[in-house]
């Protein structure tokens, strides 16, 4: 086992590279702009309803601290309880091991085509790749991943992986990759030309692979929060279902579902109640699949709870209320990010399951901030996501050690701060940067300033500083 | 050679997790409305589910004209549903013996009745209890037609949990199936039943 750690994709620029590539795609600005703000109005509209709603996201954070502190105990509860209703418990350390997992079943069924739910686990393992190496089609039954799937596209969004496309695009992907054409490019059509497309698979299927939103230590119920439908088709009709879920999911009690199936929904797709929220323990004689494996997933997790300011990224639902307020994600996209996780909870997740800070795209992702906090203001479980961005920040310097430019400026810039005459000096010193300036601007600084000027302006240094000022007006005063 | 599972519960005990703050239920785990099924027939409609408001022995009748107004002609229900649901002039397939995958696939809707309603949110809960059958039955065909009780109603999701079993499969259904996965923007219809029709009784 071990190898690579697929949550981010091979091959991605760091960051400020794919954002600046990003940056030129106008339609994809334009595109993002219509959904974020659109979801964004949606959200405070239902979020104003509930009274409660600042007490519900402290019960939300304090639950999922309960389930990282006695995170061993409630999973083995779980796997008690799955097992006691007739459900397999199988653990992975890494992607490789779930993945290898999952084939091994579906091949003990007989079968080479899979019909899957949307699921963030097995997007993070790389799952339809690693089985589509070994002859097994996984079938995206999501609109969205089915979207991203037929384009042979990454998704960019954690709830709507396709919205970067808009409704042109969507039908001429769909129009190329399907025998019965969509009439139109209205939602409604391309939904149509979805559902005709997935019928058949759904009705044949004899394995289904799902994500799980929540799982309940106490009862073995697991749950999966959908809107179209192709979630209980999946969960329903075929023989086996195998589920893939973070150890993280987990809550407690069933008591405690009360409050995440008030918190989850009114965050994600901004609706009182998602369409469907499927609920089963184990196996149900006669109803729905008669077989069930759930794969418990570390990959990184443990890792991540090792680290004290950073596992609190443990607590995420998936609901992806940060992205869709974040300033920098709305005008880069998810693609920028390099990972199926993007926008701020994907920088401090992604580079926390990757766990290398030498990884230079990895270590570039808690820079993907302005730290403007609106995150945090959204997040429904209260994840600090500035706080973790910027002790990430502090890690990846540390990584980098003490030679680059940037830990020298720094090792400087304290030695100038430690002496008050050495800080004056540099101060004088300073202002003679003003030959730089054009208009009370610096536009371009020469040498490893560029990086800074590069993207944004610098005001000029002033003639004279505020002790010089202060010392000047005292004397003329008195 | 240790296993996946040994290895990762050890490495989750070797990490130093201080107890967080206890949970505290200070939110509204009840919530009164004024007139519960006044606000549920107005949160089911808001989903464009068709929501009528019904007396109990109105319930055969305004069956039979759901049904005509769609040319329903063939219609499923589970085994235990009330006979007076089995309105004449409609071919009734009940789900007893266990209808088969294609039948169901053919039908023109369903007929059941559910365990719980949660007013606050617009959602019928199904658990597979009375009247309400296997998961499937709700799922494959493209009409729903449900029927709610006034004691079955609650306001908040809260109250809703309380009253359910989790030793039973559940379906939470908030309107027909949708989708906001085109621009996040909400269509009705996709893999689920794509018209979700409700009597509130009572």
């Amino acid at each position: 086992m071990g190898g690579r750690n697929p949550v981010t994709w091979l091959g991605s620029p760091a960051f400020p590279k794919a954002a600046h590539e990003a940056l030129a795609n106008t339609q994809l600005r334009r595109n993002l702009r219509k959904a974020t703000t659109t979801i964004r109005a949606k959200r405070a509209e239902v979020v104003s309803e509930m009274a409660d709603w600042e007490r519900l996201r402290r019960a939300g954070e304090a639950i999922k601290d309960d389930v990282l502190a006695n995170l061993d105990t409630y999973l083995v509860r779980l796997e008690e309880a799955v097992t006691a209703r007739g459900g397999v418990v199988h653990w992975a350390r890494d992607a490789e091991e779930a993945n290898q997992i999952v084939l091994d079943l579906i091949r003990a069924e007989g079968t080479d085509e899979v019909v899957k739910v949307k699921s963030m686990a097995t997007a993070e393992i790389g799952l339809n790749e690693a089985l589509q190496a070994s002859g097994v089609n996984a079938i995206e039954t999501d609109l969205a991943e089915l979207i991203v799937q037929l384009g042979e596209d990454r998704p960019s969004h954690i709830l709507v992986p396709a919205i970067h496309r808009n409704r042109a695009e969507i039908r001429e992907i769909f129009s190329r990759r399907m025998t019965e054409k969509p009439a139109s490019d209205e939602p409604k059509d391309l939904a149509e030309a979805a559902r005709k497309y997935l019928r058949r698979k759904f009705l044949s299927a004899k394995v289904a692979i799902s994500g799980a939103n929540f799982a309940v230590a106490d009862t073995g119920s697991i749950v999966v929060v959908e809107s179209e439908g192709n979630g209980r088709m999946c969960l329903t009709l075929p023989e086996t279902l195998i589920t893939v879920m973070g150890i993280e999911k987990l809550v407690p009690t069933w008591q405690d579902l009360e409050v995440f199936l008030q918190l989850l929904p009114r965050s994600s797709t901004a609706e009182r109640m998602n369409p469907y929220t499927s609920v089963w323990m184990g196996v149900t004689p006669g109803d729905g699949p008669q077989k069930f494996h759930l794969v418990l997933l570390d990959n990184g997790r443990t890792a991540t709870l090792a680290d004290k300011v950073g596992r609190q990224a443990l607590r995420c639902i998936r609901c992806s209320a940060c992205l869709n307020v974040c300033p920098v994600y709305e005008r880069t996209g998810g693609h920028s990010y390099g990972s199926v996780y993007p926008g701020p909870i994907g920088a401090i997740l992604a580079p926390q399951l990757v766990g290398d800070m030498h990884d230079k795209q990895a270590a570039s992702l808690p820079y993907a901030s302005s730290l403007c906090g609106a995150c945090f203001e959204v997040c429904p479980v209260r994840i600090n996501i500035p706080e973790v961005l910027t002790h990430l920040r502090a890690e990846a310097v540390e990584a980098k050690g003490k030679r680059t430019p940037e830990a020298l400026a720094m090792a400087a810039a304290a030695w100038v701060f430690a002496d008050p005459k050495r800080y004056e000096a540099t101060q004088k010193a300073g202002s003679l940067s003003r030959f730089l300036a054009r208009d009370g601007w610096i536009k371009r600084i020469p040498g490893p300033g560029a990086k800074w000027t590069d993207s944004r302006n610098a005001p000029a240094v002033p003639k004279e500083s505020f002790r010089t000022w202060w010392r000047r007006n005292r004397v003329e005063r008195s | 050679m240790s296993s996946a599972r040994e290895e990762i519960l050890s490495r989750i005990r070797a990490v130093d997790r201080p107890a967080g703050a206890p949970v505290v239920r200070d939110y509204e785990r009840e919530r009164s409305a004024s007139d519960v099924l006044a606000l549920l027939d107005e949160r089911v409609a808001d989903y464009k589910a068709i929501v009528h408001r019904v007396s109990e022995a109105e319930v055969p009748d305004r069956i039979a004209e759901c049904l005509a107004r769609r040319s329903a002609k063939t219609v499923v229900v589970p085994a235990d549903a009330p006979d007076s649901w089995r309105v004449s002039g409609v071919e009734w397939k009940s789900d007893d013996p266990p209808l088969a995958l294609s039948e169901l696939d053919s039908v023109d809707g369903v007929v059941t009745g559910c365990a719980v309603a949660i007013a606050e949110t617009g959602t019928i809960v199904l658990d597979s209890g009375a009247a309400q059958g296997r998961r499937i039955i709700t799922l494959v065909p493209d009409y729903h037609l449900c029927v709610v009780r006034a004691d079955q109603v609650v306001v908040s999701v809260p109250e809703a949990l309380a009253r359910l079993e989790a030793t039973r499969p559940l379906t939470f259904i908030s309107g027909p199936s949708a989708t906001s996965d085109i621009e996040l923007d909400r269509v009705e219809g996709v893999h689920g039943p794509r018209t979700l029709e409700v009597l509130i009784v009572g």
